[in-house]
């Protein structure tokens, strides 16, 4: 069973009499274990696919089957819950609280995931030695570069062990020695059989993937699998766990 | 929705991540509930203390006034026209059960006249019955007897007040001679000082004369009659009602008035004069107090004002806490118990804040403050109602964001 499948996914935007679809009939399989790059122009639907892949948004019509259960229609609550659980988010933008701690910044999925603070601080750290960031738990995000920044972003996505990762545009705010860390960071964490998704316009960043979906007009035109360069094949520092 | 602990921590994190604004914000919270207390401390402070006055006054106390008079179609008020005879306050106080004592106290307000200094204050002619009803001790020297009342003695009993202003403070008035209307009296005494009367007036700025002697040299008028109230003490509390029903009989069989006619006179009691009082200070209060809940409802306003501020400066947060799953629910109580926390933070700023204004008010101005606790609880009370209803509106437009929109907002 994969553990993604979207079927005749259409997300449809109204805006006065005109509708526009972002998405048109989207039929995607990804299977657990997999490392999926969606690349595309701006415009083409992907980050329409991330939102609704990540559930904060709903299709207009079609199904879309997560770890095998229809979350299509479920209400905003059901959908906060499947976002806790099932989903580790990272974005472009970090999106860390500011003026609180990388730590608590981490912990924050745990809070609504109704962990005891005790755990959730254990967790918490942990999340942040398996990025590479044990030593910086009490930094505030503004003490902290772009990319140590985007690690406590990984680290609070990994921290309620969730099988799927979603990346929107995850290096998109920085240098490309940084980004390949990352990517990198991200290629380790696949190896320990987390499922990643991620959103890239940039070629060497989509080669990290073994699998890259091509989209335009809100529909996938290209699915190709490809070989993992040689810098994402090692399992490199940090990153194993 | 994540523990109430928990939320509480999360909501004091954010309050103190923006403490200027929290402060600014709870103000509103603070000055209102401050003002209640403060206002209610001080209204209940005057109250008890008005009902310790009008105590002080003498306990179990009647006042007998002349009656209303009605010549040729015209009414005159209470004591307009004077019916109660000597002999009538002498069969009160001999011939009723219910009656220990009873004196007249005419006044006027006339000039004191000593060797070194001259005084404006009001002389008083009574019985040595007075004193005993007022339960007024002499401090320096002696009362005035029966044989002054009978021989219309020139002595005086003075109040602290005047021995203050008429001999100073270094020398015993006892012994020294005052000058009223162009009579010398002795001072035989000088009483212990009584403070504020039940309306504000200095119970010590007198001069109490035998009551023969006021008549003869002081006050003129008819002498079979007494001019002004009669003061009159009852055995006991109980006895209040029978004293005043047996004063009436008396006065009715000894001023011969039929059935038909109404009374020459009329007695109130000191518990109905403290309970009008009491009640004009308790309209004060409440005006007081229902102005200073108005200042809470517009500190409850600026609550309001400020949450609406932070849930839209916060968006973005709320975007991400969503996005990693916290539901409208637990957005909804993050954003409430944040107004409700900083409500009840300055509700409780507020009430010590108001019992502080309330004591430093009353000591400057020789109030007397009596916090009522039930009015601090229905203060916090009210300050966190006030937290909550108006937290509400800001905390359902946070819990009603749409995440990506939330997440896009910058």
């Amino acid at each position: 069973m994969p553990l993604i499948e979207l079927e005749q996914v259409t997300r449809l935007y109204r805006s006065g009499d005109t509708e526009f679809a972002a998405l048109r009939a989207v039929d995607l399989a990804v299977e657990a274990g997999e490392f999926v790059a969606i690349t595309g122009s701006s415009g083409s639907g992907k980050s329409t696919m991330m939102n609704i892949l990540g559930c904060l948004d709903t299709p207009s019509s079609g199904h879309y089957r997560l770890d095998g259960r229809d979350v299509a229609r479920l209400s905003r609550v059901e959908l906060a819950a499947v976002r806790n659980r099932t989903i580790g988010f990272v974005f472009q933008s970090f999106n860390l609280l500011p003026r609180t701690s990388a730590a608590e910044n981490v912990e924050l999925p745990l809070i609504y995931a109704r962990v005891p603070p005790a755990e959730r601080r254990r967790r918490a750290l942990d999340a942040l030695e398996r990025v590479g960031l044990a030593q910086r738990s009490s930094h505030q995000p503004s003490q902290l570069s772009g990319g140590q920044q985007q690690r406590v972003a990984i680290a609070r996505a990994l921290v309620t062990r969730p099988p799927l990762i979603l990346a929107d545009e995850p290096t998109g705010n920085l240098d490309s020695a940084t980004s390949l860390d990352i990517m990198t960071l991200l290629a380790g964490l696949r190896a320990s059989g987390i499922t990643i998704v991620f959103v890239t316009h940039e070629p060497d960043i989509a080669a990290f993937a073994a699998r890259r979906l091509t989209m335009r007009d809100g529909v996938i035109v290209d699915d190709r699998r490809q070989a993992a360069p040689p810098a994402a094949a090692a399992t490199t520092h940090g990153a194993s766990a | 929705m994540i523990s109430p602990t928990e939320t509480l921590w999360l909501a004091l994190r954010a309050l103190r991540r923006n403490t200027l604004r929290s402060g600014l914000t709870a103000l509103g919270i603070i000055i209102g509930v401050a003002a209640v207390i403060c206002m209610v401390s001080i209204g209940e402070g005057a109250k008890s203390r008005i009902r310790t006055q009008i105590e002080a006054t003498g306990t179990n106390v009647v006042l007998l006034f002349s009656g209303s008079s009605s010549s040729g179609g015209m009414r005159g008020g209470m004591g307009s026209q004077p019916t109660i005879t000597w002999e009538d306050v002498r069969a009160i106080q001999a011939e009723l059960p219910a009656v220990r004592a009873a004196a007249p106290l005419s006044r006027t307000s006339t000039q004191a006249i000593s060797e070194t200094s001259t005084w404006t204050t009001t002389v008083y002619g009574t019985t040595p019955e007075y004193f005993t009803i007022r339960n007024w001790a002499i401090e320096r020297g002696s009362g005035l007897t029966a044989s002054d009342q009978a021989g219309a003695a020139k002595n005086a009993v003075i109040g602290w007040t005047v021995a203050d202003k008429l001999f100073g403070s270094g020398v015993d008035p006892v012994g020294q001679v005052i000058r009223i209307r162009n009579a010398p009296y002795n001072v035989v005494g000088v009483l212990a000082k009584k403070g504020q009367g039940g309306m504000g007036e200095d119970q010590d700025d007198a001069i109490f004369v035998p009551v023969s002697a006021f008549q003869a040299r002081i006050q003129g008028g008819l002498s079979q009659f007494v001019r002004g109230p009669v003061y009159v003490s009852a055995v006991s509390t109980e006895a209040i009602e029978p004293a005043r029903a047996q004063i009436a009989s008396l006065l009715r069989e000894r001023h011969r008035l039929g059935p038909d006619q109404e009374d020459d006179f009329s007695t109130v009691s000191m518990a109905e004069m403290t309970g009008t009082l009491t009640s004009a200070t308790q309209t004060l209060t409440t005006l007081l107090a229902s102005i200073a809940f108005v200042s809470l409802l517009v500190g409850g306003i600026g609550v309001m004002n400020i949450m609406l501020v932070s849930v839209t400066e916060r968006t973005h947060e709320i975007g991400i806490r969503m996005a990693v799953g916290a539901q409208p629910g637990d957005i909804l109580a993050q954003f409430l118990i944040e107004a409700l926390t900083l409500a009840a933070i300055g509700g409780a700023i507020g009430v010590l804040l108001g019992i502080g204004v309330g004591q430093l008010l009353a000591s400057r101005f020789g109030w007397s403050l009596a916090v009522r606790t039930d009015i601090v609880a229905i203060a916090l009370l009210v300050s966190a109602g006030v937290g909550v209803l108006f937290g509400l509106y800001p905390a359902r437009k946070a819990s009603r964001l749409d995440p990506i929109e939330a997440l896009r907002y910058e």
